[in-house]
C-alpha cells in the first residue's frame, strides 16, 4: 500500500467509526419512535403527556404522575449533591494535602463502580426502614429514592469539577494571593468562577445519570404511579414504569411503555439543552471577549 | 534614610537543595533595584522571599532575616495577607484574571473590603492611569482583559497591583513575554513609578537594567557576587565573574 493510499485507508475507518456513533442514536430514536408513536396516536399526545392516570387493563395511559417522579427525585436529589459535591471537589483541588487527595479521590470513584442494583439493596435495607420510623408510611419514597440518587451522582460531580477546578491555570492562584487575597478569597472570586463551565457539565452529567437511573430507584420509590403530596410518599418515575411493566406487555400496553421512553429522552433533551445554553453563554462571555 | 528592605544572611532552602546561599542586600526607597544573573540563579526565589509566596511550597525553608520597614516578615506576628498588600507582585507571564478590565483592578480593592462603587471606580481610574493604560480602555472596561494584547495584559496586572497601593512592587521579568514596543512602555511605566514606589525588577536583559535601574545585584548560583550602582557595576565591575557575566563570556 502507498502512503497516500494508507492515509485514506485510515481517514476512513476513522470517519466510518465517528459516523457510526451518530447512526446508532438515530437507530434508537427512530426504533423508541416507531415503536412508540402508536400508542401516541392511539390515545392523543396531550392525553398521553398530562394524563393522571395509568390504567393499562382498560387501555388509560397517562405519564404525567410519572413525568413529575422523574423530575421531582432528580431535582432532590440535585439539590442534595450539588452542594456537598462542590465542597468536596474545591477541598480535593484546593486544600486537601497530595497524601489525602491520594487516597480519597480512588475512594470517591469507588462509589461510581459500585452496581445500581447494590446502591437499591443498601437503600431497601437502611433508608426506607429509616423512613418509615421516622416519618411514617411505608418508608418507600421521593425522599428515599433521592437519597439514594444523591449518593449515585457524588462522584459524576465530584470527579468531574475536581478536574475543572485543577485546570484553572496555577497563574491566577498567585497573582489573586500576590495581591493579599486570602486562599478562600481566591477560590470564592477566582478558581471559581474560572471553572465554572466545566462544573455545569459535571451537574449536567450528574443530572442525567439520575434521571436515567432505574433499579436502585424502583427498589425504594415505591413506585405507585401518583403525584406525591409529599416528599415521604411514593413516587413513580418514567424509567421505573418501563422497567416494572416490559416483562409482561403487549400490543398497545407494549407501545405506550416506548411511548414513556420517548418522554423520557425528551426530558433528558430539554435538560441537556437548557445546561448547554447556560454553559455556551458562560463560555462566550469568558473567552469571546464580552463579559 | 533608612532602608526599605534589609535582607540578612538569608538562606533559602526547597527541601534538599541550598537554592539562596547567604544573602546580604538592602533596597533603597523609592528607587529601582535590577536582579541580574543567569537563569536558576536564584533571583526569582529571591523576590518570592519578599513576599512570602515561596510559602506555598511546601518544602520552603529559610533562615535569616528580612526586614520590610525595619520589621521581620517572618515574624509569627505577621499576617500574610497584609504583607502582599505591602509587597505587589507582577509576574512573568501576563496573568490578568479572566473577568473584565474594570475586575481585574477593582478585585485587589474589593478584596481588602472597599465596598464604595464610585470610590472602587475612581481608584480604578487612578490606577489605569498610573499604568499608562487608561486611554486605550476606557471606553471598554467592561471588556474581558483575555482580549488585551500581552502589552496591555502587563499593564493591567501593573495597574491591578498598584491599586491596593503597596510600598514595594517585585516585577518577576515582566517584559520577558513582550515585544520590543510594548518592552518600552513598561520601562516608561517603570520610570514613572519609581517616585512613588520602591521597585524590585528581575530582569535577563541586560541593557534594560541599565535602562531602569539605580541598583543593580548580580546572582550567581545562589548568591550575590556583586551589588551596587548600576553604572559602577556594568562600567567598573569589581569582581571577575561579573565582567565575564557582562561581557556576554557565559550565561
Amino acid at each position: 500500500m502507498t502512503e497516500k493510499k494508507e492515509d485514506k485507508f485510515v481517514q476512513w475507518i476513522l470517519f466510518a467509526t465517528g459516523i457510526s456513533s451518530i447512526l446508532i442514536i438515530i437507530l434508537i430514536i427512530v426504533f423508541i419512535f416507531s415503536e412508540g408513536l402508536p400508542a401516541m396516536l392511539s390515545v392523543g399526545l396531550f392525553n398521553f403527556l398530562f394524563g393522571m392516570v395509568w390504567n393499562p387493563d382498560n387501555g388509560i395511559f397517562g405519564v404525567f404522575p410519572m413525568i413529575i417522579g422523574t423530575l421531582l427525585t432528580t431535582f432532590i436529589a440535585l439539590l442534595l449533591a450539588v452542594p456537598l459535591s462542590l465542597c468536596c471537589s474545591i477541598f480535593l483541588a484546593e486544600i486537601a494535602p497530595p497524601n489525602m487527595r491520594k487516597l480519597l479521590k480512588p475512594t470517591i470513584q469507588g462509589l461510581a463502580g459500585i452496581p445500581s442494583v447494590i446502591y437499591g439493596f443498601f437503600g431497601l435495607v437502611i433508608i426506607v426502614p429509616f423512613m418509615r420510623i421516622h416519618f411514617g408510611g411505608s418508608g418507600f419514597s421521593v425522599l428515599s429514592a433521592s437519597l439514594i440518587l444523591t449518593v449515585m451522582i457524588l462522584p459524576t460531580i465530584i470527579s468531574i469539577s475536581e478536574d475543572a477546578l485543577r485546570s484553572v491555570p496555577y497563574e491566577y492562584n498567585e497573582a489573586s494571593l500576590a495581591l493579599g487575597a486570602t486562599q478562600w478569597q481566591t477560590i470564592k472570586n477566582v478558581i471559581f468562577p474560572a471553572a465554572l463551565s466545566g462544573i455545569i457539565t459535571a451537574i449536567i452529567l450528574g443530572m442525567g445519570r439520575a434521571i436515567g437511573e432505574t433499579m436502585a430507584v424502583i427498589m425504594v420509590a415505591g413506585n405507585v404511579v401518583q403525584i406525591p403530596g409529599s416528599i415521604f410518599e411514593p413516587v413513580r418515575t418514567l424509567t421505573s414504569n418501563i422497567a416494572l411493566e416490559m416483562g409482561y406487555a403487549t400490543g398497545i400496553h407494549y407501545s405506550a411503555l416506548f411511548a414513556t421512553g420517548i418522554i423520557l429522552l425528551a426530558v433528558i433533551i430539554v435538560l441537556l439543552l437548557i445546561a448547554n445554553y447556560i454553559n455556551y453563554k458562560k463560555r462566550v462571555t469568558i473567552g469571546g471577549g464580552y463579559l | 534614610m533608612p532602608y526599605r528592605l534589609e535582607v540578612e544572611n538569608l538562606n533559602v532552602y526547597f527541601g534538599e537543595s541550598h537554592i539562596l546561599n547567604d544573602i546580604n542586600i538592602n533596597i533603597n526607597n523609592n528607587m529601582v533595584t535590577s536582579l541580574i544573573g543567569p537563569s536558576g540563579c536564584g533571583k526569582s526565589t529571591f523576590i518570592r522571599t519578599i513576599n512570602r509566596m515561596n510559602d506555598t511550597i511546601p518544602t520552603f525553608k529559610k533562615d535569616g532575616t528580612v526586614l520590610l520597614d525595619g520589621k521581620d516578615i517572618y515574624d509569627p506576628k505577621v499576617d500574610v495577607v497584609d504583607l502582599r498588600k505591602r509587597v505587589g507582585m507582577v509576574f512573568q507571564k501576563p496573568n490578568p484574571f479572566p473577568k473584565s478590565i474594570f475586575d481585574n483592578v477593582a478585585y485587589g480593592l474589593r478584596i481588602h473590603g472597599l465596598n464604595d462603587k464610585d470610590i472602587i471606580a475612581n481608584k480604578v481610574e487612578e490606577s489605569l492611569k498610573a499604568a499608562a493604560l487608561w486611554d486605550e480602555v476606557k471606553d471598554k472596561l467592561e471588556m474581558s482583559a483575555m482580549g488585551l494584547s500581552g502589552g496591555q495584559q502587563q499593564r493591567l496586572c501593573i495597574a491591578r497591583t498598584i491599586a491596593v497601593e503597596p510600598e514595594v512592587i517585585l516585577m518577576d521579568e515582566p517584559c520577558s513575554a513582550l515585544d520590543p514596543i510594548s518592552t518600552t512602555k513598561i520601562e516608561d511605566l517603570i520610570h514613572k513609578l519609581k517616585n512613588d514606589y520602591t521597585i524590585i525588577i528581575v530582569t535577563h536583559n541586560m541593557q534594560q537594567a541599565t535602562r531602569v535601574s539605580k541598583y543593580t545585584a548580580f546572582f550567581l548560583h545562589g548568591e550575590i557576587v556583586e551589588s551596587g550602582l548600576t553604572d559602577k557595576l556594568f562600567m567598573d565591575p569589581t569582581d571577575k565573574r561579573t565582567e565575564d557575566y557582562i561581557t556576554g563570556r557565559f550565561g
